[in-house]
Formats: C-alpha cells, sequence, structure tokens
C-alpha cells in the first residue's frame, strides 16, 4: 500500500471509529447499566483485525483511544479505555491467529476482556476489591455486547469491498 | 476474507464464559447477606464509616473538589446526588448486601457495605 493510500485509510478507518463512539453516547444513559456499553467501535478493531492484520487494528485501536481522551477524556479514562482496549485487542488477535475461533466467538471474548481491564483498573485506582456485583453485570454485559458487535462485524467483514483493503 | 467458520472451540470456549460468569454469580448470590457498616472512601483511604440502620445525608468531598451526597434511608445506602459529569454512581442504585459497592470514578469516591458476619471473600480471594 503507497503511503498516501495507507495515510488516507487509516483516517477514515479512525474518523468511523470516533463518529461510532460519538453515536453511541447519544443513547440516553437510563437505558444502560453504569459501565455497560455496546462497544461499536468494536466493530471498527474487528473488521480491521481481519481484513488488514493485528499490528493495524491495534494501531487503530490505541489512535482512537488517544483521540477520545485527548477530545472528551476527563483524567482517568484514558487509562480505563487503554486497559480495556489492550487487554480485549490482544486477546483477540491471539484467539484469531489460532484459526480455531469464529469471528463472533473472537469478539464476544474481546468484549468481555475489555470490561475485565477496565475494571482491574478501577481496583487498582480506588484501591478496592468489593467490585463483585459489578464484574458479574459487566462480564455477561461483554458477552452480549461482544456477540452483537461480532454478528455486524461478520456482516461488514462480508459485504465490505475488498478494494478498501488493497495493497 | 474468512471469518471463520464454527467449530468445536467455539463452542467450548462461549459456553465456558457463560459457565464461568454463572457460577461466579451463584458465588455472589450464595455469599451474599446485609451488611450492618457504610464505609466511605475517597482516594483509597477510609474517610468516614456510618451504621446502615441510621437515616442520615452525608456530603462525601471527592477528589477534585468533587461533591457526592449520600443518602442512608431505611438500610439502605445511596448516592443522591453528585457533581460529577457521568452521574453513574447515582444510577447505581441502592446497596445494603454486605460487599456491594457504589463507586464515582471521577471523584474517586466508593461507599461499601461492610460487617454483617461473614463476608464474603470476592476481597481475599482478589488481593
Amino acid at each position: 500500500m503507497n503511503r498516501g493510500k495507507k495515510v488516507a485509510l487509516y483516517g477514515v478507518i479512525v474518523a468511523t471509529a470516533l463518529a461510532l463512539g460519538y453515536l453511541e453516547s447519544l443513547l440516553p444513559p437510563f437505558f444502560v447499566i453504569p459501565g455497560m456499553k455496546l462497544g461499536l467501535t468494536n466493530v471498527v478493531v474487528l473488521v480491521v483485525l481481519y481484513r488488514m492484520g493485528g499490528k493495524s487494528a491495534l494501531a487503530v485501536n490505541g489512535l482512537r483511544i488517544l483521540l477520545v481522551s485527548f477530545l472528551f477524556g476527563s483524567g482517568m479514562s484514558f487509562w480505563y479505555s487503554l486497559a480495556g482496549g489492550l487487554l480485549s485487542g490482544i486477546s483477540m488477535i491471539l484467539l484469531k491467529r489460532t484459526g480455531k475461533f469464529h469471528i463472533v466467538t473472537v469478539s464476544v471474548a474481546g468484549g468481555v476482556l475489555h470490561n475485565v481491564g477496565q475494571i482491574l483498573v478501577a481496583m487498582a485506582v480506588l484501591r478496592t476489591a468489593a467490585v463483585g456485583w459489578y464484574l458479574l453485570v459487566l462480564w455477561f454485559a461483554g458477552l452480549f455486547a461482544g456477540a452483537l458487535v461480532g454478528v455486524l462485524g461478520a456482516f461488514l467483514c462480508a459485504r465490505l469491498s475488498p478494494k478498501i483493503f488493497d495493497k | 476474507m474468512n471469518t471463520g467458520k464454527w467449530k468445536r472451540a467455539d463452542f467450548l470456549l462461549l459456553c465456558g464464559m457463560i459457565a464461568v460468569g454463572s457460577l461466579f454469580g451463584l458465588f455472589l448470590l450464595l455469599a451474599e447477606n446485609r451488611g450492618t457498616e457504610v464505609r466511605v472512601y475517597v482516594n483509597g483511604e477510609v474517610v468516614n464509616t456510618f451504621s446502615l440502620d441510621e437515616d442520615l445525608q452525608y456530603e462525601i468531598c471527592g477528589a477534585h473538589g468533587g461533591v457526592n451526597l449520600l443518602r442512608i434511608e431505611d438500610g439502605k445506602a445511596y448516592i443522591e446526588a453528585a457533581s460529577c459529569p457521568d452521574g453513574l454512581c447515582m444510577h447505581m442504585g441502592k446497596i445494603d448486601k454486605n460487599g456491594q459497592s457504589i463507586v464515582c470514578l471521577p471523584n474517586k469516591v466508593t461507599v461499601e457495605i461492610a460487617g454483617g458476619g461473614e463476608a464474603y471473600d470476592v476481597d481475599l480471594a482478589a488481593r
């Protein structure tokens, strides 16, 4: 891929991830349990992982997290996002690499581990381990969100023109 | 691009994740009991302790000048108002079970229920 196309492609992808994140933040908060998110931006990460590889997926996710925390972040939020993003990103790359799992399973594992990562940071920051019920809720929330994201990601992987990701 | 096929491994991993979550939930359910004490933490330090049986209002001064209004009413504790931008701590509802907690990340405030006989050992297990 030449440099110009690379820059443009990454720009469009990161912008899509940002826009989806914003779209999701418009959902009324009383609809969801605190910390529970659909994680629509993970659709983008998932598609990039399957179409462009693990390194690109990590790069896109890292850029997105950095930009979101610059734009809307408040103090610690960067670290929560980073912990969740890294844990889910790396585990999805590894699961995909084994070649034994369907994209939806990979996404579900990513969704669960994203929430686990955030709670681990919360435990460290607040120096508390009393997160039992919260962890339980977010565990299952991650399962459902991951499944939904996985189905969407599989659909997009099948439908997006290969030309977009051509070398 | 190949997004993989459904295989036995998928089934095992998905069921495994559901099983781990369910077992954890069962464990919490069996271990839960009503607490007697409300502990308020700011930045990981206990700043105040109240009885769960006495109705009261208390203003928690959190990090960065943030304020959370704690209310204990009918043996349950909850956050009535808060200065944090997301207000998630208010949505966390009322708590009275031993080990339950309300967390406000922006203000670094944790309200935790304690006391009431044997606490479940998530605390110990997780340390």
